[in-house]
């Protein structure tokens, strides 16, 4: 694809296809995220993503947004409705702020994708008062950005090298931060999760190259 | 806004059974006649423990009499949803607002203010005062 243009490349289909192989990524890896989940949270985040994102490639395969913006606005949406655990309003705001900083344009390049993504990643920030090595899915997401203003392959490498980085700290935020110390050595689900999503991104733009 | 009607107070918690707990003690301790409009939006919809944007915005149509509707939040994606819904702009009611309270103290605080015709300053700070009351 057009690599070359930075203007375009990423249409509404492309956005779409990625979501919707997100949606069998976290069918693939439920139980994996649950028992990570398990560990250091309440043990339903691999079930909780399952439900949110066959919602939203049920809604997508029916509606077919026009741009990007919409798909992405619209999956957001879906997530922040069905989900019922924190990820939902989390990756409901990445993908609905992500959706509307890239506004009305049919196509997009990846530079205009890596500055849009993190302006999401900004809202999710701000939204759950988290920082990097906090111990969650913003440990993996502020790399992605990083990586995808070189490549799709940084951003998927960086997010998943910063997931596994995950392992040593202590959470701060959210249900795993009661456990204090005892948060230690567990990979984060949150962060393992977000590194799974960018992984796909890599894998949907190789494959449409 | 603040048509005369009173403030209505959402309650949000992870459990139906908290939620719907919280409403009946907080209507119950504002004694006498009727109080101020109050739903419970507790649990998934399938009677999960989690939260629900849907059933958040039901209870906040449901007691919104144009006077402002409160939201108390119990933790985690409970706060995060309601956040989200408000910073979304027309899921939630004109004058909808997430109060800053402890989930039982500052229900019963929000409905004795709201009951006894407080707007929704005065309830948002009742609710949030709340947080004074040490017990030791």
């Amino acid at each position: 694809m057009a690599e070359q243009e930075p203007g375009t490349g990423l249409d509404a289909a492309f956005f779409t296809r990625w979501l919707t192989a997100c949606a069998a990524a976290v069918e693939r890896e439920a139980a994996h995220l649950t028992d990570l989940d398990a560990a250091i949270g309440d043990a339903d985040h691999g079930s909780n993503l399952q439900r949110g994102f066959r919602a939203v490639a049920d809604t997508l395969a029916k509606d077919e947004p026009a741009t990007p913006g919409a798909v992405l606005t619209l999956a957001g949406r879906q997530l922040i409705s069905t989900v019922g655990g924190a990820s939902g309003p989390l990756y409901g705001t990445l993908l609905r702020r992500t959706g509307k900083a890239l506004g009305d344009a049919p196509a997009v390049g990846r530079a205009a994708l890596a500055e849009a993504l993190g302006q999401g990643v900004a809202a999710v920030a701000q939204l759950g008062g988290a920082k990097a090595g906090d111990k969650t899915m913003l440990d993996a997401l502020e790399p992605a950005v990083a990586g995808l203003g070189q490549s799709y392959a940084d951003a998927a490498r960086a997010a998943a090298d910063a997931a596994e980085a995950t392992t040593p700290l202590q959470a701060r935020k959210g249900r795993a931060s009661y456990l204090g110390e005892r948060s230690i050595g567990h990979q984060d689900p949150g962060a393992t999760s977000a590194a799974l999503l960018i992984g796909v991104l890599a894998e949907t733009a190789e494959a449409g190259q | 806004m603040s048509a005369g009607g009173q403030v209505g107070i959402v309650l949000v918690s992870h459990s139906a059974a908290v939620a719907s707990g919280v409403a009946e003690l907080a209507k119950g301790l504002a004694g006498g006649g009727a109080t101020a409009p109050v739903a419970a939006a507790g649990g998934t919809p399938d009677g999960g423990l989690g939260t629900s944007s849907e059933l958040i915005t039901a209870a906040a149509a449901e007691v919104d009499g144009g006077a402002g509707v409160a939201l108390l939040v119990d933790l985690g994606s409970a706060v995060l949803t309601v956040k989200t819904l408000l910073a979304d702009g027309d899921e939630l009611p004109e004058g909808a607002r997430l109060v800053d309270a402890p989930f039982v103290e500052g229900a019963v605080a929000a409905v004795v203010t709201a009951s006894a015709g407080g707007d929704l300053d005065a309830v948002a700070a009742a609710a949030s005062e709340a947080y004074g009351y040490h017990k030791e």
